[in-house]
């Protein structure tokens, strides 16, 4: 056995089904031991469509991750995923070719420093330059990227590792004397949180993407308490989003009730997330009625990171919201209630409709007709930020997109690896122009699979994003933001690929257009053309506080009525 | 505030980038950095002098604390010894000038490791601060080349930074 039958027996005994790869010169012999392998493998067009379906595959499972490239330039392709998946802590394990150890240094045809390059976007990784290590390390990357604060690990391979003569053994001992997760909370610090949540007359709970494992835990302990939910982007779904004590998403395009809960709070819980900067607006205004913030998260280095804590528990999500839902009591705060009750009713996300067909209205539409029973990713923009308010997310791992790094691009590739994680699911990518011309080749793989995968383009014809903020804050002087000059028709690229394409225009077609995508087994591309100046709303400048949102359209305030 | 912060590390090749990168791409002040081998096999230690605040050095250290290859991460706050080693060449014009700078030296108990016709090589080990007041007390006679190692430190008495042997790998 070589060293690549030695890599794949490895993934194999990993409990690996899928990798997402692209094949070359440096890799090409892993590439032939796969020919003999049972792990299936998917061939991406563009390596950062496998890195990216290696993401969503993770997000939709909880499962690892794998996608594999050669050396120098499809190595290179990986580092924006990587970076994805490490902020939005996805285990992902990469694979990558090199140059054979002899030429490493030399500037040898398609060689590159990739373990260098990739330090700071990885957890954790490697180059084998001894064969017989392959298990060993293949088992450490993949509980690098699975336990603790998941995310991803990439491990170099010189061509002449993989070819050369494996005599060792797969039984191996992972010892990593530097790494060691706390997953158990302390019992004194989830004693006094309790005890903080005991006294508390304003409470909120704030649930991220570190407890999209932990729903049942965070289930039980909202119930039991009666504490209001409010669920960051990365936490959608971990609590329901349809849920009476859920008020929604916080941040910059988060709910009213979300941000004053916020702004109102005494006391705050937050499980597994990071507060981002999109979620607290400007840090010494964030939760100024907060004398108490009980921060749980398993990497220690985010506590106190950011957010003043008063009360930090390091632990896993399922674990510490397990003990904290075993000692809850039912809170007494109505009052809070009724507050909350009001700004929920009073400024639910809303549109102002238009004679247009509007991008709010479509996810809206989407959403009633599958009753929420579908995995959602997205690209990143205004869709995505209208995905998040307008789809509710009722079950975890079911709303997949790019919170921390903000990549374009990602919503078709999260949805081929979704969509191959969770066979027999639905998956929608809400996209936008934009953001799905930035991958759209994995047409192609999407074809070939021919998943159930249902890409609905959101087509305004601009960077709607960015030209909302030249909108507001650049006097309306759209830089370089229009798209609809040179945008392809969607639904004829979509059938050139041998993908279903429809296209929509119409508002009074919207309900039949969502009846026939649901209605085709397999893949299908809805092109909708919709409203080119709508803008996101509620809005947190950046910069500001939940005391500066602009709750409407002052364009519309002004122009509309 | 200034900081002394000793880090123990696997030897793996790269590590050293890794602390390096990872100081650098957070944005934390670094006065010096020392890297050398420990008595136990595979096993480095990092002296790191760092400027700044609690919360920085909290940070620096839980920061530090996520590299998979770092064991231990410990701020020398406790009574500790710390040291730095420094060769100054430094010119020497005439015998008058070369006497001057030997009392120097012999003040700040600095060796003498190569004389040369117009130069003179000294070694001093001190504290950064010493290692400093050494420099600046020769720059007046002409300061040809200064190589400082940057500072090393250890805790005194029983406080160990160490892995129990059968962990070390």
């Amino acid at each position: 056995m070589n060293g690549a039958a030695a890599i794949l027996k490895a993934l194999e005994r990993q409990g690996v089904e899928v990798i997402f790869g692209h094949p070359g010169g440096t890799i090409m012999p892993t590439y032939d031991a796969l020919y003999d392998s049972p792990i299936r493998h998917v061939l991406v067009r563009h390596e950062q469509g496998g890195v990216h379906a290696a993401t969503g595959y993770a997000r939709a499972s909880g499962r690892v991750g794998v996608c594999m490239a050669t050396s120098g330039p499809g190595a290179l392709n990986l580092v924006t995923g990587l970076q994805d998946a490490l902020m939005d802590s996805t285990p992902v394990v990469a694979i990558t070719g090199n140059v054979p150890q002899h030429l490493i240094g030399t500037d040898a045809f398609q060689e590159a420093d990739v373990v260098g390059i990739t330090q700071p976007v990885t957890k954790h990784n490697y180059q084998v330059r001894n064969v017989n290590d392959i298990p060993r390390v293949i088992a450490e990357a993949f509980y690098i990227a699975s336990t603790g604060r998941p995310g991803p690990v990439l491990i170099d391979f010189p061509k002449d590792v993989q070819l050369a003569e494996f005599t060792g053994s797969f039984e191996v001992e992972i010892d990593l004397p530097g790494y060691k997760p706390t997953y158990r909370g302390h019992p004194r610090q989830i004693e006094r949180a309790l005890e903080a949540l005991k006294k508390a007359e304003r409470p909120v709970l704030m649930v991220g993407g570190g407890a999209q494992h932990a729903a049942a835990e965070i289930f039980a302990l909202a119930e039991r308490s009666g504490i209001p939910v409010i669920t960051t982007l990365m936490g959608l779904g971990a609590f329901p989003g349809t849920h009476p004590q859920c008020l929604g998403m916080p941040g910059m395009h988060g709910s009213v009730a979300a941000n004053r809960a916020i702004h109102h709070a005494d006391t705050i819980l937050a499980i597994g997330l990071r507060f981002d900067d999109r979620v607290t607006g400007k840090i010494s205004r964030f939760a100024p009625h907060a004398h108490t913030i009980i921060h749980v998260d398993i990497d220690p280095a985010e506590i106190g990171k950011l957010v003043r804590t008063h009360i930090p528990v390091v632990g896993d999500a399922k674990w510490v919201a397990g003990e904290l839902a075993k000692g809850a009591q039912r809170m007494n705060i109505g009052k809070w209630w009724a507050q909350l009750e009001e700004w929920k009713t009073k400024h639910p996300f809303a549109w102002k409709p238009k004679p247009y067909l509007q991008s709010q209205e479509v996810i809206q539409a989407f959403w009633e007709a599958t009753q929420g029973q579908a995995i959602v990713t997205s690209g990143v923009g205004q869709h995505q930020m209208f995905a998040a308010q307008f789809f509710k997310f009722d079950r975890p791992r079911s709303w997949i997109n790019s919170g921390g790094l903000g990549t374009m691009g990602v919503g078709l590739p999260f949805a081929i690896g979704a969509a191959l994680a969770r066979p027999g699911e639905l998956v929608i990518d809400f996209d936008g122009d934009g953001s799905f011309q930035m991958t759209l080749q994995e047409l192609a793989t999407l074809k070939k699979l021919n998943l159930n995968v249902k890409i609905v383009v959101l087509n305004n014809g601009f960077l709607g994003m960015v030209r909302q903020w030249q909108d507001l804050f650049h006097a309306r002087r759209y830089s370089e933001v229009y798209l609809a000059d040179s945008n392809p028709d969607f639904a004829k690229l979509a059938e050139a690929y041998g993908i279903k394409g429809l296209t929509l225009t119409d508002k009074a077609q919207l309900q039949e257009a969502v009846r026939e995508v649901l209605a085709h087994p397999g893949p299908v591309l809805l092109e909708a053309r919709v409203y080119h100046e709508e803008g996101v709303f509620p809005m947190i400048p950046a910069g500001g506080a939940a005391e500066d949102m602009i709750i409407e359209n002052p364009r519309e305030a002004v122009a509309g009525d | 505030m200034r900081h002394l912060v000793s880090v123990l590390v696997q030897d793996n090749p790269g590590v050293l980038q890794r602390v390096a990168g990872l100081i650098a791409r957070r944005g934390f002040n670094i006065e010096s950095l020392a890297v050398g081998r420990t008595h136990q096999p595979g096993l480095s230690r990092i002296s790191l002098v760092v400027s700044g605040d609690d919360a920085v050095l909290e940070q620096v250290e839980k920061q530090l604390n996520r590299l998979i290859e770092v064991i231990k991460v410990t701020d020398h706050a406790e009574p500790h010894v710390e040291r730095e080693l420094a060769l100054v060449k430094v010119s020497v014009a005439g015998i008058e000038e070369r006497l001057e700078v030997k009392d120097i030296a012999e003040a700040f108990r600095a060796r003498i490791v190569d004389v040369a016709k117009r130069s003179i090589i000294f070694e001093l080990t001190g504290d950064s601060q010493k290692v400093s007041n050494f420099v600046e007390a020769l720059r007046p006679y002409g300061l040809l080349e200064v190589m400082r190692t940057g500072a090393v430190g250890m805790s005194r008495g029983e406080q160990v930074l160490r892995v129990r042997e059968k962990k070390a790998v």
